[in-house]
């Protein structure tokens, strides 16, 4: 990439409430690369949690306030692959059944610009090692929208793989966390139980972190070894990827 | 209307209405898949034999002229002294008594003979599967269902490749009405802890004979 | 469904027995199937015009039931329409007392479990008996089905192994091997195959070119029930017609690697109408409805009739593989099941299964005709809460989220008093969360309170 490449970062509800962190090492990751990075500070949520729960209205009014806040930028960047499905292609598909033709378009247009954050490191800039440090044992966990949805591949695995000092453990255990937003509470029993099966799987690895690019699913995941003081922490990718020596 | 018209007739009505618009956009059906393979004669038995023997069919290759020996020395292991033949089946394999299912045989007749000698419409390589299809050579469906064991004699130029190939072959022969029964390997379960055992209400020992004519 | 899902995945957590042979079953064949598919290089063509055949009946669905209505009878069956269950159980049970039978053969069927078939026949003195080794079980038992395939895939060798030793075997006892287990069955059902001259079946797709019916399977018990019996009653629901007889092709591909990991199945049959000198002299096909017709007028539910029952979705899906068939409450379980049950039953009857998952993708990922399960799952919440309801507490948390976080401002000062993350939404979710996991710390400084700070 020539000049300074334009990022917006769309850093979702979840991130900019809960876990600033990961919002914070993206923005060092990307200004790291050379990119100028933006804000929109009206941004508030995209609508997936409305969406997923089955209250569409709501969900595709929140999908339609992202479009009209990034309309105009030209690379919009979210370290979030579960945000980045629901925008790119579950929330399309409601529109179009709601019959709302404006919002499919506008949801296309944006799709075509939006790049959930390995997909902007190593597609867009062509980058995978962002000149990060971090000498620890890391097992990495492919979350489902970065999986089976967004179909993320070895971009992650890539990026992890270039960090200086890492030492790379993958999860042998493709199952979901057990998170699945409302899931997590109104089936709170299976979720559990899927939860425990993960837990089992990262501590199998030996890692000292467990990590991710979803910081959803890094809750629940951090949520159950918290409890079980498994001594194995959660950092989002981008966490990992913003350490220097 | 009786009742029965008057189902038939609601259920194409509501289904007629369910598709709506739906109905009047045809669907092309994308046929990129693999229709036909690569692989030449020998290649094909080869294939076919190992498949066929993943599944635990035992299989048995040999030249024409050497079959009726290898027939009645098998069924001599096998200790089958009593078979049924299908109508048009022509092996005698010595040693053995052998009743041609013409006039057909009762079923509890059936049941009680050691084994069935039949020949194959067609075989699949890829899957390792004999398709048999009523016709003389064949036997009609019970036949070589309620023996404990099936005796399939497989010309190798019968030997297809892939499913579609398969499938395009039988066609006539399901124009023309006839029954078809694909075999892969002796009948089987694994309906316990999803663990394949063979032999439940089929055959439960399956022997190809494959022969190059 | 009464009690709902989570109730039901619940209590079957708890069954540690369960559990474990749900676990190691799944994992079985999880391993099968996924070698079964990697050795074919046209796999994802094969599921694309499995995906585009469904979609082409569907759009022809009326044409192409006339069209096999017209070739089976033109080969000597007889077709009968029914628009719901009791018709369809209605038919068969006239059609068994017109020929006296007091018993009739069974080889599974979920359709006719769907309808209740063998209580009906009950109800009208005949006596139904499944064939099929799981269906057997689950009949001895008075156990009902857990899975499409491996009906009872929930029990373990020596749970069945005492199950025959109290029936079938009558006082022998038996060994623990599957072999032994399968020859106990065997021995059992022989008699019946040979005396029992009426059967009934289900049909895994039927040709409206050539009128044929295939029936495929592993055990022999479909071949003999479709072959041996005088008279033989196929219930079929309406959308396993295919249109020609090439588009078998496809889906003996897709259907045995998908379901058992096979390359192909044991033994699949193929009949069209009645065959001289061979087989039934009299048959009948009864083309059953019941729902069908509502769920295809449902543009995004539609897909969930391309099913094909290979049941590959369950076995992939994390929640199926914990909790089993039986918590879905329906012959249906699984994924598929969470979007086939409340479209043919009706929302209000099922409104807890679209909830049933995490939408993990798996199943999706696995469908052999790719049917969107997961979104076709987040469109049925949304018909649930549109059609039915959702319980007021959530109504008002997501309709208090919305607020906030539809206006800037509100968002803004929601999260200064970090009532965003310890709201109304916050104490809905925090008891169920809380019981098995730590809630995270809210961050002293939210991130666009950072951004604003570094100017």
């Amino acid at each position: 990439m020539s000049g300074e490449p334009r990022a917006a970062l769309l850093v979702t509800c979840f991130n900019d409430t809960l876990f600033p962190d990961v919002g914070r090492a993206t923005v060092t990751v990307l200004e790291r690369l050379g990119c100028e990075v933006a804000f929109p500070a009206a941004q508030t949520c995209c609508g997936q949690m409305h969406g997923n729960s089955g209250a569409h209205e709501e969900g595709l009014a929140l999908a339609a306030r992202a479009v009209r806040v990034f309309a105009e930028e030209p690379a919009v960047v979210c370290p979030s692959a579960s945000c980045v499905g629901w925008l790119r292609e579950t929330a399309p598909r409601l529109a179009a059944e709601a019959g709302e033709d404006d919002l499919v378009a506008g949801l296309e247009q944006l799709g075509g610009r939006l790049f959930e954050l390995t997909e902007f490191l190593c597609d867009h800039l062509g980058v995978e090692d962002v000149g990060a440090f971090f000498p620890h044992r890391v097992a990495y966990h492919p979350t489902c929208h970065s999986l089976r949805g967004l179909k993320l591949g070895e971009r992650p695995l890539r990026l992890l793989r270039a960090v200086g000092g890492l030492d790379l453990a993958e999860v042998d255990d493709e199952d979901c966390c057990g998170f699945g937003g409302t899931f997590a509470v109104k089936n709170a029993d299976v979720s559990t139980a899927m939860l425990a099966d993960k837990m089992a799987a990262v501590r199998a690895t030996g890692a000292e972190v467990c990590t991710a690019v979803d910081s959803s699913c890094l809750m629940q995941i951090g949520g159950g070894l918290g409890r079980a003081r498994a001594g194995v922490r959660t950092m989002h990718l981008a966490e990992i990827l913003a350490c220097e020596r | 209307m009786s009742a029965a018209s008057t189902a038939r007739a609601e259920i194409l009505r509501r289904a007629t209405a369910a598709i709506g618009a739906a109905g009047a956009e045809p669907v092309t059906v994308p046929r990129r898949y693999r229709s036909a393979g690569g692989l030449g004669p020998e290649g094909r038995v080869d294939l076919f034999c190992e498949r066929a023997a993943d599944y635990r069919a035992r299989v048995h290759r040999f030249a024409a002229a050497e079959l009726d020996a290898a027939l009645a020395a098998r069924c001599e292991e096998l200790r089958a002294r009593r078979l049924v033949a299908a109508p048009a089946a022509p092996w005698r394999p010595g040693g053995a008594e052998v009743e041609v299912d013409d006039p057909p045989l009762a079923a509890a007749r059936l049941d009680q003979l050691d084994g069935v000698l039949s020949g194959c419409a067609v075989a699949i390589a890829e899957t390792g599967t004999v398709v048999l299809d009523g016709s003389p050579l064949c036997g009609r469906r019970a036949l070589t269902l309620v023996p404990d064991l099936h005796l399939c004699v497989v010309a190798a130029a019968n030997v297809v490749e892939t499913v579609p190939e398969a499938v395009a072959a039988l066609a006539p022969a399901v124009a023309a009405g006839a029954p078809l029964t694909f075999v892969s390997g002796p009948s089987a379960t694994s309906d316990i802890e999803l663990q394949r055992v063979d032999g439940v209400h089929g055959p439960r020992q399956l022997e190809l004979f494959v022969v190059w004519y | 469904m009464k009690a709902g899902f989570e109730s039901a995945a619940r209590e079957a957590l708890g069954d540690s027995q369960l559990r474990r042979n749900m676990a190691r079953a799944t994992t079985t064949i999880r391993a099968r199937r996924a070698a079964a598919v990697a050795e074919v290089e046209d796999w994802e063509e094969l599921r694309e015009a499995g995906a585009a055949i469904k979609a082409a009946v569907m759009a022809s669905l009326p044409r192409q039931l006339e069209r096999l209505e017209r070739a089976v009878e033109e080969r000597g069956g007889r077709v009968h329409w029914a628009r719901d269950g009791a018709e369809a159980n209605a038919i068969v049970t006239d059609l068994a007392r017109a020929h006296g039978a007091g018993e009739v053969l069974k080889v599974k069927s979920i359709t006719t479990d769907e309808i209740e078939l063998n209580q009906a026949l009950a109800a009208a003195g005949i006596r139904a008996h499944e064939t099929d080794f799981a269906e057997l079980v689950n009949q001895l038992a008075g156990d009902w089905s857990s899975h499409i395939l491996v009906p009872a895939i929930h029990r373990n060798r020596s749970e069945i192994r005492l199950l025959f030793e109290d029936t079938i075997a009558a006082g022998r006892r038996l060994d623990e091997d599957p072999v032994a287990l399968a020859a106990a069955a065997r021995g059992h059902l022989r008699e019946l195959f040979l005396r029992v001259p009426f059967a009934v079946s289900g049909a895994n797709f039927a040709v409206a070119e050539t009128g044929s019916v295939a029936v495929v399977e592993s055990e022999g018990n479909g071949r003999m029930c479709t072959t041996l019996p005088e008279v033989l009653v196929t219930v079929m629901g309406i959308e396993k017609v295919l249109p020609e007889w090439r588009d078998l092709e496809v889906f003996l591909q897709l259907l045995p690697r998908s379901a058992t990991g096979e390359r192909m199945n044991p033994y699949t049959s193929i009949w069209s109408g009645v065959h001289a000198g061979d087989g039934p002299r009299e048959f009948h096909l009864v083309l059953l409805d019941n729902g069908r017709t509502d769920v295809l007028a449902d543009e995004l539910g539609r897909a969930a009739l391309h099913c094909i029952r290979c049941s590959a979705c369950l076995n992939v899906c994390p929640v199926y593989s914990r909790v089993g068939g039986h918590a879905y409450g329906s012959v249906y379980p699984g994924p598929i099941g969470a979007v086939l049950t409340p479209q043919l039953r009706g929302l209000p009857q099922a409104p807890t299964l679209p909830w049933a998952s995490s939408l993990c993708g798996a199943c999706l990922e696995a469908c052999p005709v790719k049917i969107d399960i997961p979104t076709m799952l987040v469109h049925l919440r949304g018909r649930v809460r549109r059609e039915v309801g959702a319980p007021r507490g959530e109504r008002a948390a997501l309709a208090a989220a919305f607020r906030v976080l539809s206006d800037r401002g509100r968002y803004e000062r929601a999260q200064r008093l970090r009532r965003l993350g310890r709201g109304a939404l916050a104490q809905l979710l925090a008891a169920p969360w809380s019981r098995s996991r730590e809630l995270p710390e809210p961050p002293p400084q939210t991130f666009r309170e950072w951004w604003d700070e570094r100017g």
